[in-house]
């Protein structure tokens, strides 16, 4: 039996959840502290799955900045953050580049792209 | 001299929509001046994500919602001067401005809007002692250091404040190899919005201090080490309870403040709370045929609520050119009642209202359950329920014309009535 407490943040009310999971043959997961169903929706995202958007920039030449902003088109698993950065530090990319190009596709195999954010 | 019909100083968020909405309510003549290289203004280094819920429906990074705006303004063809400062506005809507290609401008608008943004407060604006080494900067400096020039700011951080600028560069620092070793906040609740609490800190096990300050900065070419300290309910510093943090980065997220140097010298009211002009419902300023949106007139949380703040500035500006506007009349006042600190606009000519008026606001304190009281002079017009209020998120009324229109009244008033948690 393992207990988390999170913080909800399916809307501005921040509910303090403690999220618990029971192994009795089955996972059976219990949400307390939710004011709504999504509270206990989120709990148990964040318990077994958790994902993120990560936003970053990479290094580019020909263009008025040295550096592009990008992101992951789509969430990744929350652990993947900090490999996901390493790939992004390796790449140096060339301008002009469009907002919604690829930089890097499927990234560490998650089939989610990184995608640069602006023009340039 | 040249002449437009409107000139939007700031070509940011604000700015942006200002113009695009001012073209689209047929006025053609528009000029937007803006002192950066670039248009889009902070937003092109706000490179994370959370833009654009309530706007687009999606969820988008900085430049990405600056983007959008950018490219519509371009295929409307509305004029732009980047790298072109405004040196000063005159009350009748002349413009001084100057660039290194065309010199000193003069220019005569029919209408301006102002839309000059904010600026952060520093270290000099709430007197850290200590010694004055390098790696002290604001948290938005070092975002755009890291985010579009490519410096690293530091290795070992401490942020002091916790508004959302500072809890984004936290974790922003954190993913880019620093150690963040604290968020220090002096109030017992964050200024910044939960989601960036729990995203930005709790994700990356950063500890947030609350109630917490700093008393002193070492170091002598570079930061060497705070002492931060825990404060008692009236702010001051609880002696024995001293930590110090070893660090070669201090970060500052203590506050905006709208920039208004311009509109002061033009002679616009400001507003003594929110830091900008006082504005009446078409976001007009107390000049006539001035206007102002975004956070040059009061600091937002959401670039959502500027863009429609900033669509009715451009759209009344609009009017106004096309002689629409009731210029005076009978000017009601707003008063910001029990528990909340101020209400934009602070005055309201019934007669220009569309559709419905927009009341935006925020809170003195964090309250769970309470109602928002609208009441029109002693007369309560209605009861709002709200399970959580906070000063970090900003709130807004829309109040139907029709309900207004012919009633008389002198002042709508919002104030808070507290249920016992």
């Amino acid at each position: 039996m393992e207990k988390q407490n999170i913080i909800c943040i399916a809307c501005p009310l921040g509910c303090k959840l403690e999220v618990e999971h029971k192994k009795n043959g089955i996972d059976d997961y219990i949400v307390t502290g939710n004011k709504c169903p999504r509270g206990k929706d989120y709990g148990i995202k964040e318990m077994t799955n958790p994902t993120r958007v990560l936003t970053s920039t990479v290094k580019i030449k020909n263009a008025h900045l040295c550096r592009i902003p990008v992101r992951t088109k789509g969430e990744i698993p929350k652990g993947l953050i900090f490999k996901c950065m390493k790939e992004i530090n390796k790449v140096e990319i060339s301008g002009p580049i469009k907002v919604g190009d690829i930089i890097i596709k499927n990234v560490l195999g998650t089939g989610i792209d990184i995608i640069a954010t602006r023009s340039m | 001299m040249v002449n437009y019909d409107v000139v939007v100083i700031g070509g940011g968020p604000a700015g942006l929509a200002a113009a695009i909405e001012a073209k689209n309510n047929g006025v053609n003549n528009i000029l937007v001046i803006e002192r950066d290289r670039e248009l889009g203004g902070i937003l092109q280094q706000c490179i994370h994500n959370g833009f654009g819920l309530h706007i687009f429906n999606e969820e988008l990074t900085g430049p990405e919602y600056a983007e959008r705006f950018i490219e519509e303004l371009y295929e409307m063809g509305i004029e732009y001067k980047l790298d072109t400062m405004v040196l000063e506005v005159s009350p009748n809507k002349t413009i001084y401005a100057m660039n290194t290609t065309e010199g000193i401008l003069n220019i005569q608008a029919k209408a301006v809007i102002l839309a000059m943004g904010c600026r952060e407060r520093t270290r000099g604006a709430i007197n850290i002692p200590g010694t004055r080494p390098a790696g002290i900067f604001t948290a938005g400096t070092a975002q755009r250091f890291v985010n579009m020039e490519g410096y690293m700011v530091g290795k070992k951080v401490v942020i002091l404040g916790s508004g959302d600028i500072g809890l984004i560069m936290a974790r922003r620092m954190t993913l880019e190899g620093a150690e963040v070793k604290a968020v220090v906040e002096l109030m017992p609740y964050s200024g910044g919005l939960t989601r960036n609490i729990v995203q930005c800190l709790d994700d990356y096990n950063i500890p947030l201090l609350l109630s917490h300050t700093i008393i002193d900065i070492k170091g002598k070419s570079r930061v060497e080490e705070v002492t931060v300290v825990k404060v008692d309910e009236n702010r001051n510093p609880i002696e024995g309870t001293e930590k110090i943090f070893d660090c070669d980065t201090l970060l500052l997220s203590v506050g905006l403040i709208p920039e208004n140097e311009l509109s002061e010298n033009a002679g616009v009211e400001i507003h003594p709370l929110t830091g900008g002009p006082v504005v009446n419902e078409s976001m007009e300023t107390s000049i006539e045929g001035i206007f102002a949106c975004g956070n040059v007139l009061h600091v937002h949380d959401l670039v959502d609520w500027v863009t429609e703040e900033s669509r009715r500035a451009g759209k009344n500006a609009a009017r106004y050119v096309k002689n629409q506007l009731a210029s005076n009349g009978n000017i009601k006042k707003t008063y910001a009642g029990y528990g909340v600190r101020y209400i934009v606009p602070q005055q309201v000519r019934v007669a220009n209202i569309e559709e419905k008026l927009h009341l935006m606001m925020r809170v003195n304190d964090v309250y769970n359950s309470a109602k928002m009281v609208i009441k029109l002079d002693d007369e309560v017009y209605k009861r709002i329920k709200k399970n959580h209020l906070a000063p970090a998120e900003m709130e807004s009324i829309s109040i139907p014309a029709k309900d207004l229109i012919n009633r008389s009244f002198t002042t709508i008033s919002v104030e808070l009535e507290v249920e016992e948690a």
